[in-house]
């Protein structure tokens, strides 16, 4: 890896610094300025461009905190996503086979705050980061209900989002009243899935910038499915979206085999571990977190503050009583072992 | 022989030309359906004959059909409209199949299914003219449900159409329960059969019984009933009968 990409891993820099850097290499990308307005053009590979800052989850186009935009700075810069003259039509091939509008589209969707879901044999959890654009405002809505049994998460353009959970909810309802019956997820996805490729082929259209994580019961169990801007739905055991997701994922990939068999309670717990993954270092409250179950027996619904506030409790009980008394105690969460006992605390990062 | 392609006249009820498109009267007519749940399904009875008017002109017709792995469907009324029907629920069943993802519809999917149909075609008075029988088993469970030529619906532990909601429910509401057995079952059933023979004008000695359970279906070969002519009334049928009254 170029030692010039160092700087990014931290976090760390503020505007002044990441622009520094930038001029210190020749590599051509794009960058857009925090705090200043700033747009940066650069030349390079595929000629001068000048990018807008993409448009984030919350619409009104503001800056974000600085260190989660350094983050997507980082993963960009590591990716090496350039301009190039074959990304301006959705129906432009590239001489690589790549659709590029539609892989800058999955972009989008790693802009969104985290959405997380796990599933059981019996239940699917779904989770969500709740960031507001300020203090003054609520937050986003990003977990839907769209019939007793599916639930909806999604990441990226909350408009698109939006407007897909209206088509879900359209096609529930008109298969329950035709045939008195719950449509099973498995067959939403597939026409979700359908409606997203049709705009990955029309030069009129442009594809959807939203992930979705459908979580909901069929005859044969419950099941969790990942809806891309691609047209493409996989289903999963456990999954992350959105930005910090790598954090979640990496938590739900060491424990995703115990999950089938989970209990409901263990299953909520999981996804408030792994939601808290996401926040890294950020004290895990419940305000900060919005958590929807549904299962057999159980229509979807979303779990009070209360509830997911005793669970945040069960395992941050040890970490709070230390972040109080500032001692230099080990934090141990239950869950996580192997970090050793005397080495570690839970201190906040140092942005 | 010449085929005529249909012709869309729009709108059925206000369109002068569109009156012919639209259905008023039925001609090839099937007489009663007599189903009952029991123990391990459902079982479901009808006789083979087709009426044309007062003319018992038909006697092959087979009035009970297999739908997908769990459903029975039996009709009485027009004929060509309950093949009609058995069109749309094959490109139904042929739809879910093809999805071949472990859901399949259930007879209470296809009950409701067929009950919006006849519904939406009563809205625009050009019925099915039918009434038809819905019964079947899925995951242990039995259903059976009637939808009528106007939409109307219902589920019950036992129905009949036609001429049997008069001759026969009156025997099955006496005689029904929960546990009958399959030879319990099929004599309750040619017990009403037996009766319609006796007296509704469009029925014929010729019978089928279809059993569903969680297994399958199986449709039973033709048969008849064994008829009583002997009984004193019907030595000298007039003889009440004096004078003009």
């Amino acid at each position: 890896m170029d030692p010039n990409f160092k700087l990014f891993d931290t976090c760390d820099l503020d505007t002044q610094g990441l622009i520094a850097a930038l001029n210190a290499t020749t590599d051509a990308f794009y960058v857009s300025g925090a705090g200043l307005g700033l747009r940066i053009e650069t030349a390079g590979c595929g000629g001068l461009t000048r990018k807008e800052p993409p448009e984030r989850e919350t619409t009104a186009g503001k800056r974000k905190a600085s260190d989660e935009e350094e983050e997507e700075e980082e993963e960009r810069l590591n990716k090496k996503m350039f301009r190039n003259q074959y990304d301006t039509d959705v129906t432009t091939w590239s001489p690589t086979g790549r659709l590029f509008q539609v892989e800058y589209a999955m972009e989008a969707v790693k802009q969104g705050s985290a959405a997380i879901g796990l599933r059981s044999r019996s239940h699917v959890v779904l989770a969500c980061v709740n960031k507001a654009q300020s203090e003054l405002s609520s937050h986003q809505k990003k977990i839907f209900k769209v019939d007793d049994h599916i639930g909806v998460a999604i990441a990226g353009l909350t408009a698109d989002g939006r407007v897909l959970s209206r088509y879900m909810r359209s096609e529930a309802i008109n298969h329950s009243f035709t045939y008195e019956s719950p449509l099973p997820v498995g067959r939403l996805v597939v026409h979700l899935a359908d409606k997203a490729q049709v705009c990955t082929q029309r030069s009129w259209k442009r594809p959807y910038g939203v992930g979705l994580l459908v979580g909901g019961l069929d005859e044969s169990g419950a099941h969790l499915y990942y809806n891309c801007p691609s047209g493409n739905y996989f289903e999963y055991q456990a999954f992350a979206i959105g930005s910090r997701s790598q954090a979640a994922k990496t938590y739900l990939e060491r424990r995703f085999e115990s999950f089938a068999d989970s209990s409901r309670e263990d299953l909520i717990k999981d996804a408030i571990l792994a939601v808290r993954e996401t926040l890294q270092g950020e004290t895990l409250k419940s305000s900060l977190c919005t958590v929807s179950v549904l299962g057999v027996g159980e229509p979807f619904h979303f779990l009070d503050q209360e509830t997911i506030q005793n669970v945040i409790d069960t395992f941050e009980k040890v970490a709070d009583e230390e972040e109080g008394e500032g001692e230099a105690e080990p934090a141990a969460p239950a869950e996580e072992g192997g970090d050793g006992t005397g080495d570690q605390d839970v201190a906040p990062m140092e942005t | 022989m010449t085929f005529t392609i249909p012709i869309d006249n729009g709108d059925a009820l206000k369109n002068a030309e569109a009156d012919s498109q639209r259905t008023l009267y039925p001609y090839v007519t099937g007489t009663s359906i007599v189903a009952i749940k029991y123990k391990d399904g459902v079982l479901m009875a009808s006789d083979m004959g087709g009426s044309y008017g007062s003319t018992l002109r038909y006697k092959n017709i087979e009035r009970v059909k297999a739908i997908g792995k769990h459903s029975l469907l039996g009709a009485s009324g027009e004929i060509s409209d309950f093949q009609e029907i058995l069109r749309y629920l094959d490109e139904l069943v042929l739809n879910d199949n093809m999805w071949d993802d472990g859901n399949s519809l259930g007879p209470k999917e296809v009950h409701n299914y067929l009950t919006r149909v006849m519904y939406n075609r009563r809205n625009k008075f050009n019925p099915l003219w039918n009434t038809l029988v819905l019964g079947g088993v899925k995951n242990g469970e039995s259903y059976l449900g009637m939808v009528s030529m106007i939409g109307v619906s219902f589920e019950d532990n036992h129905v009949a159409t036609g001429f049997g909601n008069h001759l026969a429910r009156p025997i099955l509401r006496d005689e029904w329960r929960a546990d009958l057995s399959f030879e319990d079952g099929v004599k309750l059933l040619e017990k009403c059969m037996r009766v319609l023979l006796y007296r509704d004008r469009s029925a014929i000695n010729k019978l089928q019984i279809a059993k569903i359970t969680e297994e399958g279906v199986t449709v039973s070969q033709p048969y008849s009933l064994k008829t009583f002519w002997e009984f004193q009334a019907f030595h000298n049928p007039t003889a009440g009968a004096q004078g003009s009254w």
